[in-house]
């Protein structure tokens, strides 16, 4: 068969789907990039065009930068958090003991929840009042009194990024699992009797398998907690004083409580447009890995 | 043969049967309430179960979402087309939904027995431009609840009447031991915050808006605010207030930790008779307190409406629904969490028995009732205030530079 009936043939294969995706994806991508031109209400009117006036006043707001760091500090702790907490486990449950298909099993628990039964789980966690954080913390001493954590500034988001790491770690985990399945017994075996210590085995023997599967983690991880949004409106609404308020946070209020659907779809592309960047230079670097391992 | 044909048509008829009844039964009420304060899920089941029983050909589908939720969802669902016919409305949404069409006028369904019936201040909360988008439901104002109790340990007769009595007051039960933090509020980056702002604005006599301009900066507005640090950071109120919603009140205050506390109707009886509660028996309600020379009490307008949205098919339907949800004997048959619209219903016994106290305090109370601002970019204003509010309480801006901001940041 030629190589141009073989493009037609695939081509043609894929076009119900690229059918499906331009109606569901490309359509409302377009209709969105039109609404952040206008000054449309999301019920009512149209909107007039106002050109690039909403993309100034976003970006120049001081809503939009604050939201931005809080948002790029949420994203950056709880994925390198995730990460590493991730390898660890991995590795714990790579070692051979009894009961490990069971904690293996255990492991993907919190994942496997709605992210809106995680975060209500952990607002009862942190409850000012009668929440098992406090009265675990007071029982061994580490703590006089029982303290609000999700409703002071200096503690709200620490407390939401270790909600989001508990639930989120297993996914590295497993990924990592699953890689390390693929270093070859013998090189390790090999490694040992050569007398390399364990950080030494890690480094050079398990390290070279698990970037490029950690990569695609990293990838998932860095887009999903960019876009945050869920976790925080269940457990502190971007409170107190804003000082948990994400840019997913912001995009909702501007187009859905405050009706402005025009703004709103600006903010949102500007949302997009950091995570498609970043999605790219982590495209770049998993091809950069995957060339450097072949 | 005959047999067979006879069976036949006597299924057919069965069939017939079947099919015309379903025909009957074909209207179908999507209809959108909140799970929190007022009338309990339960209540609002059993009232619409006794609308179905009454009118067999209407089937209707309840939902309930958070307070928090209330507004976003019933703008969502009308945004996407589809929807619900009736909903619930807080009295500071009117405004937006008329200018944006979200519900319909039903002024012209408003029947003279309704017009004088019910209480003038409750057609407030549903009122905008001098049309009615709903019949009001829920008739609400915060008041100040006390433990019987611990006041009576403190050697306290009477329960504040201005708040420098309620400062004095919970400063005297803190010094006695009796509790660290006396006084609960709802201060949660929420509407919640709002409505127990607007209470003190109302007891400082100040405005929201002067001429269609945020006036709360100044005057009363910042007078409230100052209050809130002041009672917040003296230690008399409970640190955790600025995370409480009402719920969180209701529990503190029914565990017997909180000595005052500022909520709905709905706390009273749940307080007061609920069997989770600590303080059942103890509990005193008065109406929010006033400022000396100023005013005698304070209240907030938190009253919610039903109205019929603009998407709904079966609006006449819709509208039978709602006046039976806010008939009078409906509502005095479930009056012991959310109390009737009706003017005649406060002297009704079956009304009062066992809540005379409430019933007291709601006399002066909903006579007292001041309106959050009536603007269409009210949950903006909100917003700004909410921020307003927390960053004052947490000590990161003071209340003139936080009210200031609010102001600039409104949108007005």
């Amino acid at each position: 068969m030629s190589g141009t009936s073989m493009t037609t043939r695939a081509w043609l294969l894929m076009l119900p789907l690229l059918a499906v995706m331009i109606a569901v994806i490309g359509w409302p991508l377009i209709d969105t990039i039109h609404l952040s031109f206008t000054d449309a209400k999301l019920v009512g009117t149209a909107g007039n065009f106002v050109g690039i006036d909403n993309y100034v006043k976003t970006i120049t707001g001081s809503n939009f930068q604050r939201t931005l760091v809080t948002t790029a500090k949420f994203a950056i702790i709880s994925v390198f958090a995730e990460m590493v907490l991730g390898v660890l486990a991995a590795l714990l449950l790579n070692q051979e003991f009894r009961g490990r298909t069971m904690l293996r099993g255990l492991m993907i628990l919190p994942w496997a929840l709605p992210t809106v039964v995680n975060a209500t789980l952990w607002r009862l966690i942190y409850n000012p009042e009668y929440g098992a954080l406090n009265a675990a913390l007071t029982q061994i001493g580490l703590l006089d009194a029982y303290r609000s954590w999700l409703g002071e500034p200096g503690t709200a988001l620490a407390s939401l990024i270790i909600a989001d790491c508990w639930k989120n770690f297993p996914l590295v985990a497993l990924i990592a699992l699953a890689a390390l399945q693929a270093v070859p017994r013998d090189i390790q075996a090999a490694s040992l009797v050569d007398g390399a210590g364990p950080f030494a085995r890690f480094r050079f023997v398990t390290l070279p398998y698990l970037a490029g599967p950690l990569m695609v983690a990293l990838v998932l991880r860095t887009i999903e907690a960019f876009k945050v949004f869920d976790i925080i409106w269940v457990m502190t609404r971007g409170g107190p004083a804003n000082s948990t308020r994400t840019l997913s946070i912001l995009v909702y209020q501007e187009a859905f409580s405050f009706q402005r659907a025009g703004s709103g779809a600006s903010l949102a592309l500007i949302v997009t447009l950091l995570v498609a960047v970043l999605a790219a230079a982590y495209a770049a670097l998993v091809r950069k890995t995957a060339g450097s391992n072949t | 043969m005959l047999k067979s044909k006879r069976n036949a048509l006597l299924g057919a008829t069965l069939v017939g049967a079947f099919f015309a009844t379903n025909a009957y039964a074909e209207t179908t009420l999507n209809a959108l309430f909140m799970a929190q304060a007022a009338y309990s899920e339960a209540d609002v089941r059993a009232m619409t179960d006794a609308f179905t029983k009454a009118n067999p050909d209407v089937k209707v589908n309840l939902e309930f979402v958070p307070y928090e939720g209330l507004h976003d969802k019933t703008v969502l669902a009308q945004g996407s087309g589809g929807g619900y016919d009736v909903v619930l409305f807080d009295v500071i949404w009117p405004a937006e939904y008329a200018s944006n069409k979200v519900l319909v006028d039903v002024s012209s369904r408003i029947t003279e027995d309704m017009k004088k019936g019910v209480l003038p201040g409750a057609w407030t909360t549903v009122q905008y431009d001098g049309a009615s988008y709903g019949m009001p439901w829920i008739l609400d104002t915060k008041y100040l609840f006390y433990n019987k109790e611990i006041l009576e340990k403190a050697g306290i007769k009477t329960p504040p009447k201005t708040w420098d009595e309620l400062t004095e007051q919970a400063k005297a039960i803190k010094d006695k031991g009796l509790l660290a933090t006396p006084i609960a509020w709802s201060w949660s980056q929420a509407e919640a915050a709002i409505c127990d702002y607007t209470t003190l604005v109302s007891a400082y006599g100040g405005d929201f808006l002067k001429d269609g301009k945020p006036d709360f900066q100044t005057g009363g507005g910042l007078d409230a605010l100052k209050y809130m640090v002041s009672s917040y950071t003296s230690g008399i109120s409970n640190p955790n207030s600025k995370e409480f919603l009402e719920e969180d009140v209701r529990k503190v205050f029914e565990n017997g930790e909180a000595a005052f506390a500022l909520n709905w109707t709905y706390m009273y009886n749940l307080a007061n008779a609920g069997k989770d509660s600590k303080v059942a028996g103890k509990v005193g309600v008065v109406p929010a307190p006033g400022v000396a020379g100023k005013s005698e009490v304070s209240a907030v307008n938190g009253s919610m409406g039903l109205g019929i949205t603009a998407v709904s098919k079966h609006p006449d339907e819709a509208w039978s629904y709602i006046t039976f949800m806010t008939s009078q004997a409906v509502q005095n048959q479930y009056a012991k969490l959310s109390l009737p619209i009706w003017a005649s219903s406060y002297e009704d016994p079956a009304v009062t028995a066992g809540q005379e106290e409430l019933i007291g305090a709601a006399k002066l109370g909903l006579a007292a009732m001041y309106p959050r601002p009536t603007t269409p970019k009210y949950q903006e204003l909100s917003v700004a205030l909410q921020q307003a509010i927390q960053e004052s309480l947490l000590g990161q801006s003071s209340p003139e530079d936080a009210l200031k901001a609010a102001a600039e940041n409104s949108g007005l």
